[in-house]
């Protein structure tokens, strides 16, 4: 069975255990890879997240991803990365990686006072 | 089971104050040993119901009696391989492969729901199970679009959004049915009296019974307990059923003025547990097909990674 | 059944019966990924299907009632699914003749221009989604590369029958013919599988099933298919 201590904990930002896979996963001989499936839903917006995927290379990913995740018109346009290439920061590191943005204010335009009156500001 | 380090009392109350906060477990998240394998196994018996569902509905695929029927089924069984497939990969981010979840089903070490070890005898029972079988999945489902694992809660975002055709053309299959010839009538009403019961089942053993209820609830992977949803679901068929010109095969059937709620009669509980012992109609057949299909494929999954592999030497 | 003389009733049936014999694979594919793909292009084909045989009448009628002499398709979309390899060469075979066809009449003006240029985008998938299999197959494993072989040459002698001129249809047959020799051979070729080399048609059959002439499982194939329509007369479904 899986352990309850995430790799992360050990070996900490780089460990390149993917956001969407814990350690332990090992692909057996006619396992194929995982993938995760970026999908840009209409023209304009960013690829976002929209899934996973087993495919033994890049071009069936695509197409796998095409078939699974597109065929009710959802994206115009599919990224697939293979789920081992993806490094994610770690969620024990989250205090130090996201909470010194906090205390900076400054960086958002509400921060600032305006006198009554003055606009396209 | 783990002894539990200094530093895992830190963590469980962060754990415990997210779900608390009713925030998300994201899979790199600190989560207790019994949590994990908790969803684990019922993420894992979700999915396995999702691909061996595709068997007593696929066995009719090639008997549609017209065209557009025809389209309307296949597009629902392959929403149900998709189903699986998004499964998987939620139960995939607890660190356990497809192929190990897969080997569990084959081996009999993990469950499907047992509703689809019984036949599907008619092609009536298509829109039974659109109506009555969905129509519990979806009210079992809805509410674990909230759970508290992100990747479980929004594979069912997914799944329920996709599924909400599904129980209506059930509905509208077994209408026309109802509504056509004194056969297709008789058909239909064979249909719903097969059906019915084992649909109650769906919704799990009483609360009082139940084994993984109370823990699965104060982890908020589940909402509401089995006997609210399952009255729920009573309450929601029972008008429908009269809409389609049906009877529900349940005498006790009737309006409780007091508790604003249907009663009905006591569900066959002997039977459940024979179906899911294994001693159902279909559990062999079901297993048997779906275990011939992993093995019969696999040479095409070898043949495919093998090719990666040369692609991947070539370019080297 | 009067049903009008129009090439869109062969070029219907080999849509109805290929998507038929895709739907049976639902459950048996060899990975849950496929099963969504061959679903994809099958659901395809019976929707290129009942757009034909609703160009030649009623669709149901035309699919439930009429009798095997009466359908018009190709032996080699009758054939039955067999292992993947068989279906892929079929599905290589097929997807690649209806790309080149309907690549042809989407450029043509006729009844059937509006069907042929939206189904050809449908259709050069189907025919990239056998190619890649093929390809995989083919230069996959021992195993798989004998299966492909095997498929590939158990298939031909039904090939040539695609080339066979079809009433109604202002084709030019023999560089279609070329063509899909061309672009097999060149699939065949990177697959590290070979060209069959034995005869395109059967010693009797020549252009047998657009004459309505089948095999023996296609019988099989239609009863099934048709038993429950059958059975309830006049009744809505």
């Amino acid at each position: 069975m899986t352990t309850s201590r995430p790799a992360g904990n050990t070996t900490g930002t780089t460990s390149g255990t993917t956001p969407e896979t814990t350690p332990g996963t090992t692909a057996r001989p006619t396992e194929w890879p995982l993938w995760e499936v970026f999908v840009r839903s209409r023209r304009g917006l960013s690829h976002s997240h929209a899934g996973s995927l087993h495919a033994p290379d890049a071009e069936m990913a695509l197409r796998n991803a095409r078939d699974l995740y597109t065929r009710r018109s959802e994206g115009v346009s599919i990224w697939v990365v293979p789920s081992a290439q993806i490094t994610a920061s770690s969620p024990d590191e989250k205090d130090a990686f996201f909470e010194p943005a906090g205390d900076k204010p400054y960086r958002h335009p509400t921060f600032y006072e305006i006198p009554d009156g003055v606009h396209h500001l | 089971m783990t002894t539990i380090a200094p530093e895992d009392t830190a963590l469980e109350a962060v754990f415990d104050a997210t779900v608390a906060a009713d925030e998300r477990i994201e899979p790199r998240d600190w989560m207790p040993d019994a949590y994990r394998s908790s969803l684990v196994r019922q993420i894992a018996q979700h999915a396995h119901s999702e691909i061996i569902g595709m068997q007593p509905e696929a066995n009719w695929i090639t008997r549609a009696p017209s065209l557009r029927r025809k389209a309307i089924l296949m597009a629902k069984v392959q929403d149900e391989a998709g189903h699986g497939l998004y499964l998987y990969s939620a139960a995939e981010t607890l660190g356990t492969s497809r192929d190990e979840l897969l080997d569990k089903l084959h081996s009999g070490r993990q469950k499907y729901s047992s509703i689809f070890n019984y036949p599907t005898l008619t092609w009536a029972d298509v829109g039974a199970i659109g109506w009555l079988v969905d129509g519990a999945a979806i009210t079992n489902q809805v509410p674990l679009c909230r759970c508290s694992y992100g990747p479980y809660a929004r594979a069912m975002v997914r799944v329920c959004k996709e599924e909400s055709f599904h129980q209506r053309q059930g509905y509208e299959l077994l209408l026309t049915l109802s509504r056509g010839t004194e056969a297709q009538h008789a058909m239909a009403q064979d249909a719903v009296d097969r059906w019915w019961w084992p649909s109650l089942m769906m919704f799990g053993p009483p609360d009082d019974e139940s084994a993984h209820s109370a823990q699965s609830m104060a982890w908020k992977i589940k909402r509401h307990s089995n006997d609210e949803l399952r009255q729920r679901f009573v309450d929601i068929c029972v008008p429908q059923a009269e809409a389609l010109g049906l009877t529900l095969p349940d005498p006790d059937l009737t309006w409780n003025e007091e508790r604003g709620h249907w009663d009905f009669g006591p569900i066959d509980w002997a039977e459940f547990r024979e179906v899911l012992k294994g001693n159902g109609p279909c559990n062999e057949e079901r297993i048997t097909r779906r275990r011939r299909a992993h093995e019969d494929g696999a040479w095409v999954r070898e043949a495919a990674a093998a090719h990666a592999a040369k692609q991947r030497e070539a370019t080297r | 059944m009067n049903a009008t003389v129009t090439p869109a009733l062969p070029l219907g049936d080999d849509a109805l019966i290929l998507s038929h014999r895709l739907g049976e694979w639902a459950g048996h594919a060899p990975v849950l990924e496929e099963e969504v793909a061959l679903a994809n292009i099958a659901l395809d084909l019976l929707g290129q299907a009942r757009i034909l045989l609703s160009m030649a009448g009623d669709e149901d009628e035309l699919a439930y009632l009429r009798e095997e002499r009466q359908f018009r398709n190709l032996q080699l979309v009758e054939q039955p699914n067999g292992d993947f390899a068989h279906t892929i060469a079929r599905q290589l075979y097929f997807s690649t003749y209806q790309e080149l066809l309907f690549n042809q009449l989407a450029a043509d003006e006729s009844e059937l221009t509006p069907l042929a240029a939206k189904a050809v985008k449908e259709v050069a998938y189907h025919r990239d989604h056998a190619e890649q299999w093929t390809l995989r197959l083919g230069d996959g494993t021992d195993e798989s590369h004998a299966r492909m072989q095997r498929a590939l040459d158990a298939l031909w002698r039904f090939t040539g029958e695609l080339f066979e001129p079809v009433a109604g249809l202002d084709v030019p047959w023999s560089a279609l013919r070329s063509d899909w020799t061309a672009s097999i051979t060149t699939i065949l070729d990177r697959a590290t599988l070979t060209v069959p080399e034995g005869p395109q048609h059967s010693a009797w059959t020549a252009g047998a099933g657009r004459q309505g002439l089948h095999t023996e499982p296609f019988g099989r194939m239609l009863a099934e298919m048709q038993h429950l329509h059958r059975s309830h007369p006049g009744a809505t479904w």
